[in-house]
């Protein structure tokens, strides 16, 4: 087997069992929709305030319902007693942690799929704009790299819901600035704003080849 | 069989700690630190608040910045020889690495408190303001949450080699993305005073003088802290394995 076939063979039992399950889908999915209702009531949204809070409602979000399926990567795997199955097989560890990420990147895909028209409806703001892909793609990557390299850590601890955005949030601080300010610049069309779209590919490419070196130290036994 | 072999270890880890305890030799690189910081110290104090000329815009609050600087510095030094001995661990193996990396979180964690409360302090008094989302004091604060993370992380996982390796993770992560943190924050909005040391002219000889007496002081007073905690995670772990053998 390939290295590639190896990444697609895992990341499609993970597609499986959450597509018998589908639990993870429907709690982050319903849980980002709630997170922007409350936003809506905590900062009382009219039309001349919506510009500055709509992008930041959108991306807490979408980090808030990241981290609830992230915190299931791999805790769901030691449930079931799986993780060592995992392990055995004659796979590089960069495969699994590369299988891992692109399942988290499809699950949070999903949500900000079906949540982001609901938010434009919720909002009234158009955001159906391709140049919101990019930011979307590269924000999402970056809260996946570091948090699958991270639920491996905190699934190995008893307090692991509580020690995952611990130690995630203080991490993606880069992705959350760039992807807030380049979605505030779509709407709010501004000059000399930094290169958002450049940094979180930085932060990307440093953090996904770091993330894969890492990862076998993370879940060796 | 069980027991015999529980004895067994039992024999051997005594013989262990018995060679261990030979080996303690009288401190004497601790105590030389210890006293040099003394000094340094009583130096120091003098320097700060009667040798060091008042500032002519500040006022006397501006000498809080000869503490607040070398605590500043000894925060991000204290991270960065976590992620070094982080490093050491993840390639040599070897617990002693770990018990540096340990040892220097927990006095990091300690001195980038301090520089967080002296320099709120500092910016009350001339800023008018406890707080500003200035690039350099929102890293300073996303370096304290990673040291609070490591920290917290390292208790929940116990003395492990899992603990050792995820906590080694964890900095060198941590160490890469600080320097991305601070570029992002600073294109984001920024109001901290620039450095002006080395600047020409810019800072009189005196207070240039006792900056560095300052810093050199607390970097003692570091290093000897620094062996203590290291020698207390050694006798931690031992006595950890000695409870666990008798368990």
């Amino acid at each position: 087997m390939t290295f590639l076939s190896q990444v697609l063979a895992i990341l499609w039992k993970d597609i499986r069992c959450e597509l018998r399950s589908k639990q993870t889908w429907t709690s982050m999915g319903l849980f980002a929709l709630l997170v922007l209702v409350i936003f809506n009531f905590a900062f009382d949204l009219r039309v001349d305030n919506k510009a500055a809070i709509a992008p930041g409602a959108m991306w807490v979000a979408f980090v808030f319902a990241s981290l609830l399926g992230l915190g299931r990567t791999i805790a769901s795997e030691q449930e079931k007693g799986s993780m060592d199955r995992l392990m055995l097989c004659p796979v590089d560890r960069k495969a699994i942690y590369l299988a891992k990420l692109l399942g988290n990147m499809l699950f949070i895909g999903v949500v900000e799929v079906v949540a982001l028209p609901i938010f434009a409806a919720l909002f009234n703001v158009p955001f159906f704009t391709g140049e919101l892909l990019p930011i979307v793609l590269l924000g999402t990557l970056g809260i996946a790299t570091i948090g699958t390299l991270f639920s491996a850590i905190a699934a190995a601890t008893q307090a692991r819901e509580v020690l995952l955005p611990i130690l995630v949030f203080p991490l993606i601080v880069p992705v959350v600035i760039g992807a807030v300010r380049a979605t505030g610049t779509l709407m709010v069309p501004s000059i000399n704003e930094p290169p958002w779209l450049g940094l979180m590919a930085a932060f990307d490419v440093i953090f996904l080849s770091v993330s894969m070196l890492m990862f076998e130290y993370v879940i060796e036994e | 069989m069980a027991l015999v072999k529980r004895e067994a270890t039992v024999e051997r880890r005594k013989a262990k700690v018995g060679t261990k305890q030979q080996e303690i030799r009288f401190p004497v690189v601790s105590v030389i630190l210890g006293i040099l910081s003394l000094i340094g110290m009583m130096v120091s104090i003098w320097m700060i608040f009667l040798y060091a000329p008042t500032d002519a815009i500040q006022g006397e609050p501006q000498r809080i910045f000869y503490f607040h600087v070398p605590m500043a510095w000894l925060g991000m030094l204290g991270f960065v020889i976590v992620a070094f001995a982080g490093i050491g661990y993840l390639v040599k193996k070897d617990e002693r690495w770990d018990w540096a990396a340990r040892a220097s979180a927990e006095l990091g964690a300690f001195f980038i408190t301090l520089a967080l409360i002296t320099g709120s302090i500092w910016g009350k008094t001339i800023w008018g303001t406890w707080w500003t989302w200035d690039a350099r004091l929102t890293t300073t604060l996303i370096l304290w949450f990673i040291y609070i993370g490591y920290l917290m992380l390292r208790s929940y996982m116990g003395r492990t080699p899992a603990s050792a390796r995820a906590g080694a993770v964890l900095a060198i992560i941590g160490i890469i993305d600080l320097p991305i943190i601070y570029e992002s924050v600073n294109w984001w909005r920024t109001l901290h005073p620039p450095a002006q040391v080395g600047v020409q002219d810019a800072l009189p000889p005196s207070v240039v003088l006792t900056l560095m007496v300052s810093l050199t002081t607390f970097t003692l007073l570091y290093s000897f802290l620094m062996i203590q905690l290291y020698q207390l995670q050694r006798a931690q772990t031992l006595a950890q394995q000695l409870r666990s053998s008798i368990e």
